[in-house]
């Protein structure tokens, strides 16, 4: 019995450890805002990383307009977007692009594209503090995915193509 | 009871496999790092093993094209400055493909490295076997060694610092807290650290 005990101990210890922070969810919905972009700190992300919807699916992948392997793949992820989307999955952008060039460069490419997901900038310089609350293996390379739903989360530091990604997808939407 | 503690077993078994699995392969805090012999920007091949003198080094797997490691270019200079006469000069390598990214190839980095005055070997990864030794994913990323009688061995892996914006509004310097206590014989204070960064491209 006291064998059962620890185990059951070293069960929920293991538990723990990859799971996020419980935040409170006070924050507003997460909805699609074509007036300004939104610049967060991670803090502020972190409402974008626990399911707000219990019966979503999120994907949620970390570019910028800089890295060319991001940019090519942002296609895909865009037509997951549109294929899904009545499937209660939604992805999200997370910009890391540079602060100074959101109005320079981020801005202008997010118009030339006219991407549907939702697009948020992530700014915050203590890298080494978030990073590993995103996913305790992320080296820190961009491109890197993000997906999850109440059941399931996985982490992808790679590119996709899109069947990659709607095969990952699908695992999760089973 | 019995094939209750199985399944529990079994579970706990998968959660820990599982939860500390590493993504990559590469060296960890305390391996033995490999040697080298690769070109560098003025023709010449440089290993490790040339600096008969040197301590250690901070090797840096960096690249001309990643905003990251630009924004970084400035400061790895300033580190061959302070550290290479103290035994740890800067190794710094390129390890992207240069068909993938031609903005990284030779002519580019002795062109860069003559732009910013580069002090410190700038090598190419020919053929792209080193980085992946190493377990390098981005640029800048950066490995500490110090030399053992065993070879150079790893005691640094990560950042340069806590904040690529702004030099000047840095809070930790990670890679020279971790090479000044190499240089007084004490153990580096955070061994690994994470930043953002380019991956490397293959």
């Amino acid at each position: 019995m006291k064998q059962v005990a620890l185990i059951i101990t070293l069960l929920l210890m293991s538990y723990g450890n990859g799971r996020y922070e419980a935040h409170s969810s006070d924050k507003e919905t997460i909805r699609k805002s074509d007036d300004s972009l939104k610049v967060f700190d991670f803090n502020e992300l972190q409402t974008y990383l626990s399911a707000k919807d219990a019966n979503k699916t999120y994907v949620i992948n970390f570019w910028a307009t800089w890295c060319a392997p991001c940019v090519k793949e942002l296609p895909y992820f865009e037509t997951l977007n549109t294929n899904y989307s009545n499937k209660n999955v939604e992805v999200i952008l997370v910009s890391l692009d540079f602060p100074r060039q959101i109005e320079t460069k981020l801005k202008p490419f997010l118009k030339k594209k006219a991407l549907k997901s939702e697009v948020v900038v992530l700014d915050d310089v203590d890298a080494n503090t978030w990073i590993p609350k995103v996913n305790k293996d992320w080296s820190g390379a961009i491109p890197a995915t993000l997906i999850y739903n109440k059941n399931k989360k996985a982490f992808y530091e790679r590119s996709f193509n899109y069947q990659e990604l709607e095969n990952e997808l699908k695992q999760f939407i089973k | 009871m019995k094939n209750t503690l199985k399944t529990l077993l079994a579970l706990v078994v998968l959660i820990a496999t599982s939860a500390f699995t590493p993504v990559g392969s590469g060296y960890d805090i305390g391996d033995i790092a490999t040697d080298f012999k690769l070109e560098n920007i003025d023709g010449n091949m440089v290993s490790m093993a040339d600096f008969k003198d040197a301590k250690g080094f901070i090797v840096v797997f960096t690249c001309n094209t990643c905003p990251y490691a630009v924004a970084y270019e400035d400061r790895v200079e300033a580190l061959n400055k302070k550290y290479a006469d103290k035994g740890y000069p800067v190794i710094a390598i390129m390890p992207n493909n240069t068909d993938v990214k031609p903005g990284d190839n030779m002519s580019a980095m002795k062109a860069r490295a003559k732009a910013k005055g580069f002090t410190f070997p700038y090598l190419m990864d020919k053929g792209q076997k080193i980085y992946p030794q190493y377990g390098a994913t981005k640029t800048p990323h950066v490995y500490i060694l110090e030399k053992t009688k065993k070879g150079p061995q790893v005691k640094y892996i990560g950042a340069i610092d806590d904040n690529y914006k702004d030099a000047s509004a840095v809070t930790k310097t990670y890679v020279e807290d971790a090479v000044d206590a190499l240089l007084a014989g004490k153990e580096v204070p955070e061994a690994k650290t994470r930043a953002i960064g380019c991956s490397i491209k293959v």
